[in-house]
């Protein structure tokens, strides 16, 4: 469905992508693994069109994302929960969720608030509270919610488990898989490796930007020269 | 007691008109990041059209009304049509590209204005229905005051509807505190952007309409409006519609009374009022911290010594100078020590800007402190040009340290504001200060002593003082005061962790480029041999705007080129109809076309002509 | 031995919440000592404090017996207390050289001269500088062009430029490839040995921490809870559980707060 192919970008300075190649299927998780600034953020922001891009192919069911605007990206059919929970502050939870809101799609589940509610009761226990109120934890379950408001087919999930509590953690785990219940795609960046394989069912490993192992689990258990060499501390 | 009522409700009516233009700027300036120079046109041509209707269609209280509404309407599709063809290009560009290109739309008006309604002031019919005066306390209040009372407060209310229940109002909120994340979200931020400035432009064309029955419509009024309309904004907080109502409130109020005790002060007291709240509450009353630049500037490359071949070329260029009047005509002359004092003054704009980073758009306070100073030490203490010349810089040095005191505490758009601010009070305090400035009618009188009178002897003079200013500011900027600047520019955190005092060093380039610019002015004033309040004004510090702009901000030779393409542009321009129409598309040309103005292209030039030195490894 | 810094009872709050409470720690001339814990423990805040960039609420750090709280940031810099950014900050547009040359220009107190040209001064101290961290040969390169790994380097000789005599590296080999990682280390360990410095340094990656850090320190919730060598800071059942992760090469960021 989502298909990246030998993509190079520049950052700033500091990261840059040099030919990253991953794809996401139907209703199918992907981690996409690597260390800071191995290039995990700047490939999602890439694929949402927030950062220049310089060659390569992105495509989605077919159809080149290479030139189009973000927001042209997300109506597609991709949503984007950015890393450093970029909720709103000053306005509500029901308002960010109304932001998030687009018209339902033929080929993806419809989320309504109340459904969203019940998938992250403490968001409707604080819907009329201002985003800046919220928790660490409730602001990275208010992205996620926002971005459903667009009835994805997909989203890209940019490291929600970094600097939440693990109870939190946890209930996230439940959320991504749920999401693929419900007939999404999901790729998401971690750190947290743990975190990854409960939910995910592959793994894309990539450092310095580029990609350095794509497998399973299992593959990767077996091949313990990767992940020291690549994720390892 | 009755009086003093009927005082507080001519400020609470005044302070209706101040919101609806204030808020519509303020609107602006929180989704798009744009201080939108060009919103008192606006404003202006509300009025014009409000007449227009107003006397055209049948007169009555329907005629009336319909004709306010419609003009505000009509203003709304004039701002969908400016910002579609030239904001839209330029949202990620720099503020002061911003800035320079709503100012060549405020020309462009202004002419067109002139053309369409003609020169003479135009003053609307009372509005109908509301043409008496009512007795409240034994005093007589017009009605048509009470009514725009209530025009405020239901604006006020009416934003915060659309903003808080409907769609449309939440997207525009959520734009103002992350707009890529609104774009990533699905929402088109162009249209999203076209509505805020279509809405805007309508509230200032019916900020403008509504004044008809009460104050003539003028050429003038669009600037003399702006001024008032950033302070509100800037006191209220960018980008809240709430902020904006309490300030021009507060604004009006004050001016209400304060005009009772010392009637002068109503020209500075909106500026006063804001300096003040800006040292206690840095980002206004309801403001919040946040992106107050606008779009990051490229990398710029590193300074470079000159090469000897660039050097000589150089050195030929100012020899020639230096022999041009036995050459060229008088009238030539004349023409050239113009470009010397407007290179001077874009050089030092230049130095605190382009090094320093710090954006003036009031820098022609210091020219014009500077020629006054000049002017004064002539004309009241008797003493000769040379005295008069050195009292230029060192006055303009010390206003510049005074206001830069409180203008290097802030960054970005906010220092810009009130260094704009701290510019309109001194030029306040120039006009209306009349026993010591001669106000609107300046000061005369200020000719070089007989030595010097002859044009030519003149043109040393000129010469000896600018070009001899250049070059200690091009030292400077060379030296490592000036390497310092530009350090603190690139990276505030990592001068300090050098050991830099951050605010001391702007605070010396702010009063250092502030006498450079009052040398520049000591000059202008005998070269003129007079003095006016305009040498302090908006245009004043505009025009060295569009001099760096021209020159290219990121070359130390830019204001350079600048000023003299800005002088020899507007020596040809002004001598045309309708120059102003002419000079701001050229400046919407340049800015959208010649983004790195014209010595970026030259220093492009130079470079493959191997005139200036590449990588030193 | 005589510490270089001694840090007793550092305690800040923000808002009610304990960001670092009661921190005490000595660092010897010449040690390399690593300040390491979860992501919000504290280790951000803890080096603002010695920065000078936050006043604390209790507490004092001395520096060769002189008090440094209360100073201002460039006070504490003159001291004698160098930096190093997370993300690294350098002066875009100037080169490689001049960058250093605005160092040593700030530490011999000529940043007032309005004449002299900056571009010629202390050339051949700079030029030392750059040699000291292999990167002479793009002196005259502007800083907007040069890698990462390159910045950083150039970073460690514009701190250098100040004889410090400690030095407060924040992450310093954050986003780097991990060959770059352990050169860059390895280069810092050896410039510190030579020149007597000492350092402390803020670290998520284990492998340049074990490898390189002399003592370590390990900060969780404000708190110090443990403090030795590697080999026992590896087998503090505390550290395992909150930091390092149960027996796994993974350190667990993210689990705690």
């Amino acid at each position: 469905m989502l298909e990246v192919v030998n993509l190079t970008a520049r950052y700033g300075r500091a990261q840059i992508l040099n030919g990253v190649t991953l794809t996401l299927a139907q209703h199918e998780v992907v981690a996409l693994l690597g260390r800071n600034g191995a290039g995990k953020t700047t490939t999602m922001k890439c694929i949402m069109g927030l950062v220049e891009k310089k060659a390569g192919e992105i495509r989605y069911d077919g159809r080149s994302l290479m030139k189009l605007p973000p927001h042209m990206i997300c109506r597609v059919g991709l949503g984007y929960v950015p890393e450093e929970r970029r909720i709103f502050p000053d306005l509500t939870v029901e308002e960010n969720l109304e932001v998030g809101r687009r018209p339902p799609r033929a080929d993806a589940p419809e989320w309504t608030e109340d459904h969203l509610f019940e998938l992250f009761p403490n968001l409707a226990e604080r819907r009329r509270n201002l985003g800046k109120q919220l928790s660490g934890g409730e602001q990275q379950m208010l992205t996620i919610a926002r971005t459903l408001m667009g009835n994805p087919r997909a989203v890209l999930l940019d490291e929600p488990s970094e600097g939440i509590a693990p109870v939190i953690v946890e209930q996230m785990a439940k959320v991504i898989t749920e999401l693929k219940n419900e007939g999404l795609s999901v790729l998401l960046s971690e750190q947290n490796l743990h975190f990854a394989r409960a939910v995910s069912d592959r793994a894309i490993i990539i450092e310095k930007g580029a990609l350095r192992f794509e497998g399973s689990f299992a593959e990767l258990d077996d091949r313990p020269e990767i992940s020291q060499q690549y994720l390892a501390v | 007691m009755g009086f003093y009522f009927a005082q507080l409700l001519t400020g609470l009516a005044n302070a209706s008109s101040l919101f609806l233009i204030a808020c519509g700027l303020s609107i602006i300036f929180g989704v798009t990041r744009i201080v939108n120079f060009a919103h008192g046109s606006f404003y202006m041509v509300g009025a014009y059209l409000a007449y227009t209707l107003v006397t055209t269609l049948p007169a009555g209280i329907f005629g009336f009304w319909f004709s306010v509404i419609a003009a505000a309407l009509i203003v709304g599709v004039v701002g969908l049509i400016i910002e579609v063809t030239i904001l839209r290009r330029i949202y990620h560009a720099p503020e002061l590209f911003q800035l320079v290109a709503t100012f060549g739309v405020v020309l462009i008006f202004q002419d067109g204005v002139l053309a369409i309604w003609g020169a003479e002031d135009l003053l609307g019919p009372r509005a109908p229905g509301l043409d008496r005066a009512v007795r409240i306390m034994g005093e007589p209040i017009p009605e048509y005051d009470l009514a725009l009372i209530l025009i405020g407060p239901l604006v006020l209310a009416g934003i915060w509807l659309l903003f808080h229940r409907t769609r449309w109002g939440v997207l525009v909120r959520a734009a103002t505190q992350d707009r890529d994340m609104v774009d990533a979200l699905g929402v088109n931020q162009a249209w999203l952007f076209s509505g805020v400035f279509v809405l805007g432009a309508a509230l200032a064309g019916l900020g403008g309409a509504l004044q008809i029955p009460r104050e003539a419509a003028s050429l003038q009024m669009d600037l003399s409006v702006i001024g008032e309309a950033f302070v509100v904004v800037v006191i209220g907080g960018m980008g809240s519609v709430a902020g904006a109502f309490v300030a021009a409130v507060l604004i009006s109020v004050l001016n209400a009374f304060a005009i009772l005790i010392f009637p002068q002060i109503s020209i500075v007291l909106p500026f006063v009022v804001m300096a003040v709240v800006l040292i206690v509450r840095p980002y206004g009353l309801f403001g919040k911290p946040g992106s107050e630049h606008g779009g990051a500037a490229e990398p710029e490359q590193p300074l470079r010594l000159m090469s000897s071949q660039g050097a000589m070329v150089l050195a030929a260029l100012v020899f020639a100078l230096a022999l041009s009047p036995a050459v060229v005509s008088e009238f030539s002359s004349i023409l050239l020590v113009d470009v010397m004092v407007a290179t001077l003054f874009a050089v030092s704009l230049h130095f605190m800007m382009g090094l320093g980073g710090m954006v003036s758009f009031g820098h022609a306070a210091y020219f014009g402190v500077g020629a006054y100073a000049a002017a004064m030490t002539v004309s009241f203490l008797g003493f000769g040009m040379l005295p008069a010349m050195a009292a230029g810089p060192l006055a303009a040095a010390a206003a510049a340290l005074f206001f830069g005191w409180f203008c290097v505490r802030l960054s970005g758009v906010y220092l810009a504001m009130l260094t704009l601010a701290a510019a309109q009070i001194l030029w306040g305090v120039v006009f209306q200060w009349q026993d010591v400035t001669g106000g609107d009618d300046g000061i005369l009188g200020v000719w070089p002593p007989e030595w010097a009178s002859d044009d030519r002897v003149f043109f040393y003079v000129a010469f000896v003082a600018c070009i001899g200013g250049i070059w200690l500011l091009r030292r400077v900027a060379h030296a490592p005061f000036g390497y310092g600047l530009r350090g603190i520019r690139d990276s505030e955190l990592r001068a300090e962790a050098l050991g830099m005092d951050v605010k001391l060093h702007q605070w010396m380039g702010f009063a250092l480029a502030g006498a450079f610019a009052g040398l520049a002015g000591a000059v202008f004033a005998f070269s003129k041999g007079s003095v006016f309040p305009d040498a302090l004004s908006i245009a004043q510090s505009v025009d060295g705007l569009m001099m760096v702009l021209l020159g290219g901000i990121h070359a130390l030779a830019g204001p350079i080129f600048g000023a003299g393409v800005f002088v020899l542009i507007e020596d040809w321009v002004s001598r045309l109809d309708y120059w102003r129409f002419i000079f701001g598309a050229i400046i919407l040309v340049v800015v959208l076309l010649a983004p790195d103005g014209v010595a970026g292209g030259v220093e492009r030039l130079l470079r493959v002509l191997g005139l200036r030195r590449g990588d030193a490894a | 031995m005589m510490s270089v810094l001694e840090v007793r009872g550092l305690s800040k709050s923000f808002g009610g919440v304990e960001a670092v409470a009661d921190v005490s720690f000595g660092l010897a001339r010449g040690e390399f000592l690593a300040l390491i814990g979860p992501n919000g423990a504290g280790k951000t805040t803890c080096f603002n404090m010695l920065n000078g960039y936050l006043g604390p609420d209790r507490g004092s750090v001395k520096l060769n017996g002189q008090e440094l709280v209360g100073m201002r940031p460039r006070r504490i810099v003159r001291m004698g207390v160098g930096r190093t950014f997370q993300i690294t900050l350098t002066f875009l547009s100037m080169t490689v050289r001049e960058n250093v040359q605005m160092a040593l220009i700030a530490h011999h107190r000529r940043l007032y001269d309005l004449w002299s040209r900056a571009a010629q001064m202390f050339v051949p101290e700079a030029d030392a500088l750059l040699d000291l961290v292999s990167m002479r040969e793009q002196a005259g390169r502007p800083c907007s062009e040069l890698a990462y790994g390159d910045l950083k380097r150039l970073e460690l000789a514009i701190a250098l430029a100040h004889e410090p005599v400690l030095l407060l590296m924040d992450e310093p080999t954050a986003g780097m490839a991990p060959s770059e990682r352990v050169a860059l280390m390895e280069l810092t360990a050896g410039i510190v040995q030579e020149r007597g410095v000492s350092v402390l340094f803020t670290e998520h990656d284990m492998d340049v921490v074990f490898a390189h850090a002399h003592r370590i320190l390990v900060l969780n919730r404000g708190r110090l809870i443990a403090e030795g060598t590697g080999t026992e800071i590896r087998e503090n059942a505390l550290v395992q559980e909150v930091y390092l992760g149960g027996g796994t090469v993974f350190a667990r960021e993210g689990d705690d707060a």
